[in-house]
Formats: structure tokens, C-alpha cells, sequence
């Protein structure tokens, strides 16, 4: 049954949905939503797709899924023994897996998603970044990752001792701040930085990222 | 009785954390609530930020594991006790659990962060004597509507959220909706809209959580 991803390139969400399927090594049609153009607001995409008018959108078979860390989800269970394993199977150590995978969804991306929004999308869309809430935003990091710090020195992965979903839905919000000023507050921890480069030189990451050079 | 193995720590007042008891309830799990004293500081102090990094409620332990984030403890426990109460609260197969997960992320990802400035900006701050930023209601407002209008399309074709049951993507919605219908004048932003009024009062009228509601008026 072919494997299918609506999504658009650079869009976070999409290459969160992607990185899962190439850490997999499964084949996928990859078919582009044009953002600009408005093509996920029409009425054919929110009736067929996702009623929230948003990418990615995922299909396998006769099942269709929106929001990135469902896909993530579906495809690293359904597909448990292919490729890297993403989920922990013991019911305990996956407790603690989704435990950290809740932290990535509800207080890092946010945050982070936040600042890369104000430093590096606006002054691309031709918006003026407000420095306010950068310095806002910069704050609220500060003692989240202090909280990573403490949690990457005695666990060598966020969700456990292997590289899971709980480490890779941060990848597309990771990968965007690195390239600003923010990352000194990722070099300023040591277990955080190696965490980050660690898994932001993941093979199958990498193949995702340059889809933006292309 | 001997004591249960489970503990959750916090209000029932917390949105979080009534979110776990009424999980707990529907699966017919025994607990025990250990009260927080958040006046006090309690959840800030270096015995409770041992169980909670983020000193935040609830935090909750089950025999040797402690856990927190309540969308985490909610799968943990549909997971632990599939055939306990209310059976499929996460799927009987592959395909119905996707289902639940869009949901569930679809309430995380779209409907939380709105209906949760909201129910602070309208209910928490009042109580807690905060000045409240109309600009910011404004805002959440117009957001929760889009949300909502697609709920309305939804369950205009399916009983609940994820399919025809009642799963964790529905009982997620619980704690901020109780607020916001009940203890706010945006009632109507649920109420007027014929399939979420619909679906707003099956969920809301469940033993379960009638009974986390008699725990937060307690």
C-alpha cells in the first residue's frame, strides 16, 4: 500500500512528519501543497485533507491523517520493526517516552517556535521582528532548557536511552533557531548541545534538511 | 482498604489535573488525591520539582513510576487498562488509535492553546484578583471560533471526535470547556453551534466527570 505525504517543503510540521518516515527508510510519494498560492485553504483540501487547512497530511492506504506527531505515531508503530525503532515497547519506558514527548508539544515548541516565528520568518515575509517578545520569549527558554540539562545528564536520550519520537519532533523547531542567536543558549549547556548535535546529524535528518537547498 | 498504588498530586480545580482524575474515574482506577497547597508555594518546593521538573500540576505515581504532563498520564493509563471501565478510550486496533491521536493532537495543537488563554483570562485571573487583557480575549476568541466551526462540521458526520465512541480526544476537552461554559460568558460560543452544543452535553453529562465537577466545587 503506497505511502503518501501532502506537505510542504520547510514547513516544520511536514518535515517532522518526514524525518519519522525516513528514520524508517520507507518509500513515500512526497506531493507539495502550495502554501503561497492558498492551495491548503481551499474548499477541496479542507473537505479531502485536513479541515484545518494545514500541512502535512499523511496516507496510507484508505487512512488519512493530519497533525505531524499522529503520522509520527502511526507510522512508527505500524511499521515498529522497520528502520530505526522510534517508540519504546516496555509500557514503562514508553510512559516516560510520552511523558517527554507532551514536554516537546506543549512547552519547546511553543516557545521556541515563538522566537524562530519573530527572528527568522518575519523579516523574511518583509515583517519587522518584535524585539519584546523575542526578549520575552528568550526568558521563558532559559529555565525550560535547565530543565533538559538536568534531564539529558541522567538519560542519554529525552525519552529514554535510545533516540525515539520523544527526541525527534524537536528537529524542524531545532534546526530553525540553531541558525540564530538563540543557539547560546543550547551551547551554554553541555548535555543540551551534545543532545542537539547528536540528533541534528542524524542521517535520515539530514536528508530532510536539504530538501531545503534544493 | 488498603492504600491504592496511585497518587496524583494537585487541585481538581487544575484544568491538568482534573483532565487525569477524570481518566482515572471513567477507567474505574482507585486513587488517591494528595492535595497541593499552590497558595504556598508547595509545587515550586525541591520534594515535589523531584516528581515534577517544571513545578507544575499534576505530577502522579503508579507503584515505581512517576509521570506528569496529563495528555502523557491519560495514554499511560488507557494504555495500562484497556478493558477497564470505559473500554477503547484509546482503540481496539492500529487504524481507530490514529484516529484518536489526530484528535488528541488536534485538541493539543488548535483547541488548547485558545480555550486556555480564555478560561485563565476569564475565569483564573478574576479569582486570582489579575487584571485581565481584553486584546488577548479578543484575540483566543476569534481563534477558538475557527476551532470550533470545525468541530461543528465533524460531529455534524461522527457522534464524537475520533469515530463513534467516546475516546481520550473527546474526554481532553473536558476541563477548559467546563470553565468556558459554565463559569464565563462565552457559553454560547459552544451552545449556539448546534453539533458541538450536541456533542457538549453527552460528554459533560458522563458520571465521571459529573463527579471530577463535584471534586472542583467540593
Amino acid at each position: 500500500m503506497a505511502l503518501k505525504v501532502h506537505g510542504t517543503v520547510g514547513s516544520p510540521a511536514t518535515f517532522r512528519a518526514l524525518a519519522a518516515l525516513h528514520e524508517k527508510d520507507l518509500d513515500f510519494e512526497f506531493i507539495p501543497v502550495n502554501l503561497s498560492a492558498k492551495e491548503h485553504k481551499s474548499p477541496q483540501f479542507l473537505a479531502h485533507k485536513n479541515p484545518f487547512g494545514q500541512v502535512p497530511v499523511f496516507e496510507h492506504g484508505d487512512l488519512k491523517l493530519f497533525e505531524s506527531r499522529a503520522i509520527t505515531k502511526y507510522v512508527a508503530e505500524a511499521f515498529a520493526d522497520k528502520g530505526t525503532s522510534l517508540i519504546h515497547k516496555d509500557p514503562k519506558k514508553s510512559a516516560i517516552q510520552t511523558v517527554w514527548t507532551e514536554v516537546e508539544a506543549q512547552k519547546f515548541d511553543p516557545t521556541v517556535a515563538k522566537l524562530g516565528w519573530e527572528i527568522v520568518l518575519k523579516p523574511k515575509f518583509g515583517m519587522t521582528t518584535d524585539e519584546a517578545v523575542v526578549a520575552e520569549f528568550e526568558k521563558k527558554l532559559e529555565p525550560l532548557l535547565d530543565v533538559y540539562e538536568k534531564r539529558l545528564t541522567e538519560s542519554k536520550y529525552l525519552g529514554g536511552d535510545s533516540f525515539t519520537l520523544a527526541d525527534l519532533h524537536h528537529l524542524p523547531t531545532l534546526q530553525g533557531i540553531m541558525g540564530t542567536k538563540v543557539k547560546s543558549q543550547f551551547d551554554a549547556r553541555p548535555h543540551v548541545s551534545a543532545w542537539a548535535s547528536d540528533i541534528l546529524s542524524r542521517p535520515a535528518w539530514v536528508k530532510v534538511a536539504s530538501m531545503l537547498t534544493k | 482498604m488498603a492504600t491504592p498504588p496511585v497518587k496524583v498530586y494537585g487541585p481538581p480545580l487544575s484544568t491538568a489535573v482534573s483532565r487525569v482524575l477524570v481518566c482515572l474515574l471513567e477507567k474505574d482506577v482507585p486513587f488517591q488525591l494528595v492535595p497541593v497547597n499552590m497558595a504556598k508555594m508547595e509545587h515550586k518546593k525541591p520534594d515535589y520539582v523531584k516528581m515534577q521538573p517544571f513545578g507544575q500540576v499534576p505530577a502522579f505515581q503508579d507503584d515505581d513510576i512517576t509521570l506528569f504532563e496529563s495528555r502523557a498520564i491519560c495514554r499511560y493509563l488507557a494504555e495500562k487498562y484497556p478493558n477497564k471501565g470505559t473500554a477503547g478510550l484509546f482503540g481496539t486496533n492500529p487504524l481507530v488509535k490514529a484516529s484518536i491521536d489526530q484528535w488528541l493532537e488536534a485538541e493539543s495543537q488548535s483547541f488548547n492553546p485558545p480555550s486556555s488563554v480564555l478560561t485563565f483570562q476569564l475565569f483564573f485571573a478574576p479569582l486570582m484578583k489579575l487584571k485581565q487583557d481584553e486584546a488577548l480575549i479578543k484575540q483566543n476568541e476569534a481563534k477558538l471560533e475557527k476551532v470550533l466551526d470545525v468541530y461543528e462540521n465533524r460531529l455534524g458526520s461522527s457522534r464524537y471526535l475520533a469515530g463513534d465512541e467516546f475516546t481520550l480526544a473527546d474526554l481532553s476537552h473536558l476541563p477548559n470547556t467546563q470553565f468556558l461554559v459554565e463559569k464565563t460568558d462565552k457559553a454560547e460560543l459552544f451552545t449556539s453551534r448546534k453539533n458541538v452544543g450536541r456533542w457538549w452535553s453527552e460528554i459533560s453529562t458522563r458520571p465521571a466527570w459529573k463527579k471530577v465537577v463535584e471534586m472542583q466545587n467540593a
